[in-house]
């Protein structure tokens, strides 16, 4: 029969499936940080379990760690005291730990494919909604909650019911300054946040083929924004070249059989979707939200909208209240807003292409001067990278902040937050109320936007400079 | 786990749609390393306006939550969970969740019901109507009823099975743990390990 990639992954991680129960799952791959794993390794310990395969389990502390003075003991007492419990978790129980200030250290969906452990056709999991990242190399990933972490250290599997499959077709090519951020904004925009619920997205197209990795992991890291558990990319010779000689990619005979079987993984050509939406990448342009949830996106030449423009009630007061709190008039052109704070970083557009692309832009520029502009690399590794290719000069020169790896202002749970009533234009994955700090107004925008925004003051575009 | 067979209380109409996991518990509240506690986080950015439901001294007793479409979006944080069961609350209704925090409710013994958007909107009048009014959720018959009104919703036999016999996920797997190594010894060995540094 006829299979969708997705439904490839699933059937070869199935120990067990049987009517009237779930699938139980195989777990190839599972990732670990502070905030949502304490409570996990507490039902281990009280029901006297291990975990089952401390070798496919690896950690990193990036949630909740400062990304200034990272030589020093952590200020916050609280986050202190999560950081070290992870620490003595993962030393109870044999589990490899990237700390603060390890080299390896830094946000777990930028370190595990940096590292060669995401790689085609796995299952992939974390305690954290955004593990569609890894789905960008042809992985089944998807975020879980903390009885499912403790399930999966006990087990090596997960009981899942199959989702359904849907097609997104992204053809033709971008036009410069078009990202891939604009892309997945753009489709989040039409089918909404609630669009992809029950669904495994499979993103396909010409214009998804000529993507970079990196640019890929952008893309499926905001499946979960649509409503998605899980977004996938099928793997070609870009994701195979990536992957090459990574340290844990397969060597010698090994990677000739691991090839063999990912060049299989594709969605056969008479394989049923349960649903197929097609976007025109030639008609995309830059992409920016206005709202409090990532569907209320617009283009940036567009002007924001008035909630008389919805018809769905549900829409309507949810367009009233988000003007209300992002304190913004329908009608107003999007490139009038008047940003206080940038944030380049997250598991979204922190590595390093978003980086390059953004100090390009930044290059002999100045930050505007009442703006604050803060770059988090994802990883320590991309810091390096960047520091090694003299990006953070180009940044410091343009009086940016260069700080150390981390999630950071993307959820505001160590002291980078935004003031109350403050507005930033972010390249993080989400604008709910209060996400970058209690009060705070976020935009999500692509790195190129987040650059040229640094410099003009108001949301801009490349173009505009 | 505890058994979850039926639960009557009053009720709460949380009238908002897309409530996601940052508004039912904000990161800053995600520091404990323990299960409780989080009751003081729930919907902490809302509960400074004296007018949020949850503030008014009529709902003070209330263990079901009626809330608005979309439900539990975003973060897979479990702790929305832990923050709805520490304050008191048994039952979530609305009618679509996010699929995580569905998936997390329904592990951690937090019923939650789907019903049709006019169900949940028929609810919300006879709450604030009457704020006591006694609302009964029953896994058993799968019936949400109130006054003379008796609504049926799905949930999956094995889910409410679960859920009746207050079983845990680990436990029943742990059964099954052979066809785990029969499935460990056919996997591919090219497949990437973690190397763990034992210390
Ligand atoms: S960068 Fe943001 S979205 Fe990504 S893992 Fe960290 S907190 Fe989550």
């Amino acid at each position: 029969m006829a299979k969708t990639l997705a439904e490839k992954v699933w059937d070869d991680h199935l120990v067990r499936s049987a009517s009237g129960e779930p699938d139980l799952l195989y777990i190839d791959l599972h990732l670990i940080h502070e905030v949502t794993s304490p409570q996990a390794f507490d039902g281990l310990r009280l029901a006297n379990r291990a975990v089952r395969r401390p070798d496919l389990t690896i950690a990193t502390e990036d949630h909740n760690v400062p990304t200034l003075n990272i030589d020093k003991p952590i200020a916050d007492p609280v986050s202190r005291l999560q950081v070290d419990t992870l620490r003595k978790n993962c030393q109870e129980f044999g589990i490899r730990l990237h700390s603060l200030g390890d080299v390896e250290q830094g946000i777990v969906h930028v370190v595990g494919p940096q590292l060669g452990l995401t790689q085609p056709g796995m299952t992939i999991v974390c305690g954290d909604s955004h593990t569609s990242t890894h789905g960008a190399f042809g992985a089944l990933a998807f975020g879980i909650g903390t009885s499912e972490v403790e399930h999966v250290l006990a087990t090596q599997t997960l009981p899942l019911s199959r989702p359904k499959t849907m097609a997104i077709n992204v053809e033709g090519s971008l036009k410069p300054g078009v990202t891939s951020k604009d892309i997945i904004l753009a489709i989040i925009a039409k089918i909404g946040t609630g669009g992809g619920q029950g669904y495994i997205l499979e993103y396909r197209g010409s214009a998804i083929r000529a993507l970079s990795m990196e640019a890929r992991m952008t893309i499926c890291n905001m499946s979960i924004e649509a409503g998605a558990r899980a977004g996938l990319i099928a793997p070609d010779e870009t994701t195979f070249a990536y992957l090459k000689d990574r340290p844990h990619a397969p060597k010698g005979e090994d990677w000739q059989r691991a090839l063999a079987y990912w060049s299989g993984l594709k969605s056969d050509s008479d394989a049923k979707f349960d649903k197929e939406i097609t976007l025109d990448a030639d008609q995309l342009s830059p992409f920016v939200t206005w709202g409090t949830n990532p569907g209320q996106g617009i283009a940036l030449d567009g002007v924001i909208p008035s909630p008389q423009d919805f018809t769905d009630p549900e829409e309507v007061s949810a367009a009233e209240r988000a003007l209300v709190y992002m304190d913004l008039k329908a009608g107003t052109p999007m490139k009038k807003i008047k940003i206080d704070t940038v944030f380049l970083g997250s598991c979204t557009n922190g590595r390093i292409e978003d980086l390059r692309a953004a100090a390009e832009i930044i290059k002999g520029k100045k930050v505007a001067s009442d703006i604050r502009m803060m770059v988090v690399p994802g990883s320590a590794r991309v810091r390096l990278q960047a520091e090694a290719e003299g990006l953070d000069k180009l940044f410091l020169e343009a009086g940016a902040e260069w700080r150390s790896a981390g999630c950071s202002m993307c959820l505001g749970m160590n002291p980078d937050q935004l003031a109350p009533g403050e507005r930033s234009a972010s390249t993080s994955n989400r604008n709910f109320e209060g996400r970058q700090g209690k009060g705070g107004r976020t935009h999500l925008v692509s790195p190129l936007v987040a650059a040229a925004t640094a410099i003009r003051g108001t949301l801009s575009s490349p173009a505009d400079l | 786990m505890e058994k979850f067979i039926s639960h009557t209380g009053s009720a709460l109409p949380l009238k908002r749609s897309n409530v996601d996991t940052d508004q039912i518990i904000p990161a800053v509240y995600l520091k404990r390393v323990t299960r409780s506690g989080f009751e003081d986080g729930l919907f902490a950015a809302w509960r400074s306006d004296p007018e949020f439901v949850l503030n008014k001294a009529e709902y003070s007793k209330a263990s079901i939550l009626v809330a608005g479409a979309d439900f539990g979006t975003g973060s897979s944080r479990e702790h929305a969970v832990w923050a709805l069961q520490n304050y008191g609350f048994k039952v979530v209704i609305s009618s679509r969740f996010a699929d995580i925090f569905r998936g997390n409710s329904l592990k951690a013994g937090l019923l939650t019901v789907i019903l049709g958007q006019s169900d949940v909107e028929d609810l919300w009048s006879a709450i604030e109507e009457e704020p006591s009014l006694q609302i009964k959720v029953d896994l058993d018959t799968r019936l949400v009823s109130y006054k003379n009104q008796a609504i049926s919703f799905d949930l999956d036999d094995y889910t409410r099975w679960r859920l009746m016999e207050g079983l845990d996920d680990i436990g029943l797997t742990l059964r099954k743990i052979d066809e785990v190594e029969n499935f460990e010894e056919k996997r591919a060995k090219y497949k990437p390990k973690t190397l763990p540094v034992l210390s």
